[in-house]
């Protein structure tokens, strides 16, 4: 296929995928491997008294793992390092895993777990963000703050005396699951003369080969992390697999047989990581003529029982937190607090999603007080091309909002609708129940990769090595999740190779092969790694036109022929790639002042609802989410990704309830976590713009965690508009509604 | 419980396994007859990503006991495909973006057949309705329901 950027290339993985040939962890076995197991605390914060092993079980034929067992230390290694493999006497949150078991036969393996009783001497714990505020209970270093920051620019204080409005609003987001349809799980071959090899489903395994490093206090060389294909992760395998490949590897190394751990729906809905609730607080200083003047946001999520990535969620959501828009004063507070439930963690957005659903609900809400539309006011401030963000960093790339919103308006007939709406809601006034509908729609825009320095640090780097039948294989850590990795990467080179498709080969990411392209998170899989594909791949074909053996204007079959001849003649071809940011990118990390993202996705999302007043049920009826990404690499691929984030953001708005007691997740079955199934989701019709970024490959931008943010507040902004009542809180559940709905009959009744 | 002895077809061969009675048929089918194309996704009859047809009819597979099924002819996604080419929903979901992790789509594509052999020609609806059984966390169901016309095409 000649030119393959910007076309529908089928999935690279495709047919063993819809064949059932692709192989997830849990379709593995090996020889004598053992089932592992976690046991796991029962109460959320205490010391352990006792532990005890009961029931019929033959407990000598198990392998059992405690925290004196861990080789190296004992706690995973990410952030702040304070998050144990296995608890050392105390536990601060319910699921806690306190110890490990291991049996050739799996069902015997769940019942020896049942069997075994875990007594925990119970320590008061904080469950809500407000009591960690609160300091009801100290449970975490002094002050139960992981981490702070502040973003300060212009001067806020001098701001409100020149306001015409000032405008206060407070916003909540629940937790949401992530709720990939595979599980979470490992396998682990684990003994002192081989070293570690886990091979695992998972987003990043060059963070599950850092981790186990520490933990079993062994050089980089003797671990080896292999990812499996990968039913799904949408952040909730960035961090977590961490975990379970220690405790799978743990077993092995104690057993000295492989060891495999399949978590069940159960177990990886209550134990694994979910997306951080959040509450938000906005002050808005504005003119009379819709000019906002300052801005302060105190934004505060929940991170659980230990740090986790709780403060890069935190810096993601912060900087996110102001929207696209000009505003000369900025303040903004937050923190990451502690409180005593299973760590949250990364799920796609990253922070952003909460402080983006603040930040586009509270418009609304400043636009009714100054009395302009939601549209009006927004145009009056969009942040155009040579303005600051709130980390005053300046845009320099063509940035068009106004455009993107007439257009998103147009294609959702907004205008119309609205009127109708407003005449046929009104119209049944005096019907007891009716069904009401409404429009609404969120500005919003969402930094690609690393935030700040974190692309510099991370140093990616991607390796392409040519075979000598011509086959060129990609060598990078990035994973292939469903995203569509394989695909993209095999554009791009195929692109840059002006080789067939099908003569790129994507090697399944393995730290004892690949290099460390850095994590698949971040919306950078595209822009930076995908980047990086492209350089390597272009120094390839470089060194063989310097080698003399190939010329311009070559054929697929005359780089067949330079691929062997080079390799005949001197031995492997490879060549390698690391990143270097674009020029002129500054950030200062003690100010959190600078260049944030290399590249902001822009985007306008249209929800239209209905909302039958009988039944309390809100409903999405049609959905326009229209995006600028800079290029498209693949229509289908893009498409897949926004629908499907804009499906789980409905899910986080209206469906997706997690149910809390004691610090524990009580809703953990599919029975009674609700996500969208097919007949939940209204036709949700997606749209580009394109304006090619100079530093992407091929011109693109990121894109996976964009669709995450604006769902919310469009659709509760377009409930508003059927009901003339402002909610500030999500997951919307039809109890809310039905609350609200009733204390306003209450009042009208007198 | 003891084991005692369930036979059965799948994809058009004859099985006879020793196994529990009330064995998930999930399990018998990936442990005992290395069939691991039928995946777990919840094991309680939520997300439809262990479907399988069983004489006709698409089940979830983690909620059939083995002896229930003593007799039957099942089809898995391994059988779904013929000698040399791919069933025309399968071959839909490759193009039009049906599949993306492809955890959910050995059920999506046993449900998507199901339908198409009772229905040949489905409305938007009859998919939808056909298909919620079947949970897919990627995609957000616009290209499954795409690739689901494709095939009709």
């Amino acid at each position: 296929m000649d030119n393959p950027i910007g076309k529908s290339v089928p999935r690279k993985e495709g047919r063993k995928k819809v064949t059932g040939q692709a192989l997830y962890i849990d379709d593995l076995s090996f020889p004598e491997m053992l089932h592992g197991a976690t046991v796991r605390s029962p109460r959320p914060r205490g010391r352990i008294k006792n532990i005890n092993f009961g029931g019929n079980i033959p407990w000598d034929e198990f392998t059992v793992v405690t925290a004196k067992d861990v080789p190296g230390a004992n706690y995973v290694a990410l952030i702040l390092n304070d998050q144990p493999y296995l608890a050392e006497g105390f536990v601060n949150h319910a699921e806690e895993p306190v110890l490990l078991i291991a049996h050739r036969d799996k069902y015997l393996v769940e019942e020896a777990r049942r069997n075994i009783a875990i007594e925990i001497e119970e320590q008061p714990a904080v469950f809500t963000l407000e009591e960690s505020l609160a300091k009801k209970e100290i449970v975490w270093g002094e002050d139960n703050v992981f981490k702070k920051f502040l973003v300060d620019k212009g001067n806020v204080d001098e701001a409100w005396a020149t306001a015409d409005f000032i405008v206060e609003g407070e916003y909540e987001t629940g937790a949401q699951e992530q709720l990939y349809i595979e599980n979470n799980g490992a396998i682990a071959v684990a003994n002192p003369a081989e070293g570690v090899t886990v091979w695992g489903s998972m987003q990043c395994p060059y963070y599950v080969h850092k981790a186990l490093v520490k933990l079993f206090d062994l050089p980089d060389e003797k671990i080896r992390i292999i990812q499996t294909e990968t039913g799904g992760g949408f952040g909730g395998k960035e961090e977590y697999p961490s975990l379970i490949a220690g405790h799978a590897a743990l077993l092995a190394w104690k057993s000295g047989k492989p060891v495999k751990i399949i978590y069940d729906r159960a177990e990886d809905m209550a134990a694994t990581t979910k997306r951080h609730p959040s509450r938000t607080r906005h002050k808005t200083a504005v003119s009379k003529d819709g000019k906002l003047l300052a801005m302060e946001i105190d934004f505060t999520i929940d991170g659980g029982a230990y740090c986790t990535l709780s403060p890069v969620v935190l810096s993601r959501g912060t900087i996110h937190a102001a929207g696209p828009y000009f505003c000369p004063n900025v303040r903004i507070h937050s923190r990451a607090v502690a409180t005593n439930v299973p760590p949250h963690g990364a799920f796609r957005g990253f922070g952003a999603p909460q402080s983006i659903f603040a930040q586009e609900r509270h418009m609304d809400q400043v636009a009714r007080v100054v009395s302009l539309t939601p549209e009006e006011f927004r145009r009056r401030n969009f942040i155009r091309e040579g303005e600051t963000t709130a980390t005053s960093q300046v845009i320099h790339e063509r940035v068009d909002m106004n455009g993107l919103l007439d257009r998103a308006l147009q294609l959702s007939d907004y205008h119309a609708k609205r009127e109708r709406f407003a005449l046929a809601n009104s119209a049944n006034g005096n019907r007891p129940f009716r069904k009401k509908r409404g429009i609404g729609f969120a500005t919003f825009m969402h930094g690609a990769g690393f935030t700040g320095s974190g692309e510099v640090y991370l140093q990616s780097v991607v390796s392409a090595e040519a075979t000598i039948d011509g086959q060129v294989q990609i060598l990078a850590a990035s994973t292939e999740i469903g995203q569509g990795t394989n695909t993209i990467f095999s554009q791009i080179a195929s692109e840059a190779l002006g080789v067939d498709f099908d003569t790129i080969e994507i090697v399944q990411p393995d730290t004892g092969r690949v290099p460390n392209s850095g994590p698949t998170v971040a919306s950078r899989t595209s822009m930076v790694v995908g980047k990086l594909v492209e350089s390597a791949v272009t120094a390839l074909k470089q060194t063989l036109i310097g080698a003399g053996l190939l010329a311009d204007g070559y054929t697929a079959s005359g780089f067949r022929a330079a691929c062997r001849d080079y390799v005949t003649r001197f031995g492997p071809l490879k060549a390698s790639a690391t990143y270097q940011p674009p020029p002129n990118i500054y950030w200062d990390d003690d100010k959190y002042q600078g260049d944030a993202y290399g590249a902001y996705a822009w985007a306008v999302y249209v929800a239209e609802v209905s909302y039958d007043e009988l039944t309390y049920e809100a409903r999405v009826e049609d959905f326009v989410a229209l995006q600028e990404v800079g290029r498209v690499l693949n229509p289908v691929l893009a498409a897949g990704q926004i629908e499907g984030g804009v499906a789980q953001a409905i899910g986080f708005t209206l469906f997706e309830n997690v149910v809390w007691k004691d610090g524990r997740m009580i809703n953990n079955q599919m029975t009674n976590y609700i996500i969208p199934t097919p007949v939940d989701i209204p036709p949700i019709r997606v749209y580009f713009e394109e304006n090619p970024y100079a530093y992407g490959p091929g011109g693109a931008k990121g894109i996976g965690e964009l669709p995450m943010d604006g769902a919310a507040p469009a659709i509760l902004n377009a409930i508003e508009n059927a009901t003339g009542t402002s909610f500030t809180h999500v997951p919307l559940m039809p109890e809310l509604l039905m609350e609200r709905h009733e204390q306003e009959r209450s009042l009208v009744q007198g | 419980m003891n084991k005692s002895e369930v036979s059965f077809k799948v994809n058009g061969r004859q099985h006879r396994v020793e196994v529990f009675p009330m064995a998930r048929l999930l399990d018998v089918l990936r442990e005992e007859l290395q069939l691991t194309g039928t995946k777990e996704g919840c094991g309680e009859g939520e997300c439809g990503a262990c479907t399988v047809n069983i004489d006709g009819r698409i089940v979830n597979s983690c909620l059939v006991p083995v002896a229930q099924v003593d007799g039957s002819e099942i089809t898995t996604i391994e059988g779904v495909a013929g000698e040399a080419e791919l069933h025309a929903v399968q071959q839909a979901f490759i193009e039009h973006g049906g599949a993306q992790c492809g955890i959910c789509t050995p059920g999506m594509v046993l449900a998507a057949i199901d339908l198409l052999e009772r229905n040949p020609k489905p409305t938007e609806a009859d998919i939808r309705t056909a298909l919620a059984g079947n949970l897919c966390r990627c995609t957000g169901y616009m290209k499954i329901f795409e690739s689901v016309v494709k095939a009709i095409e």
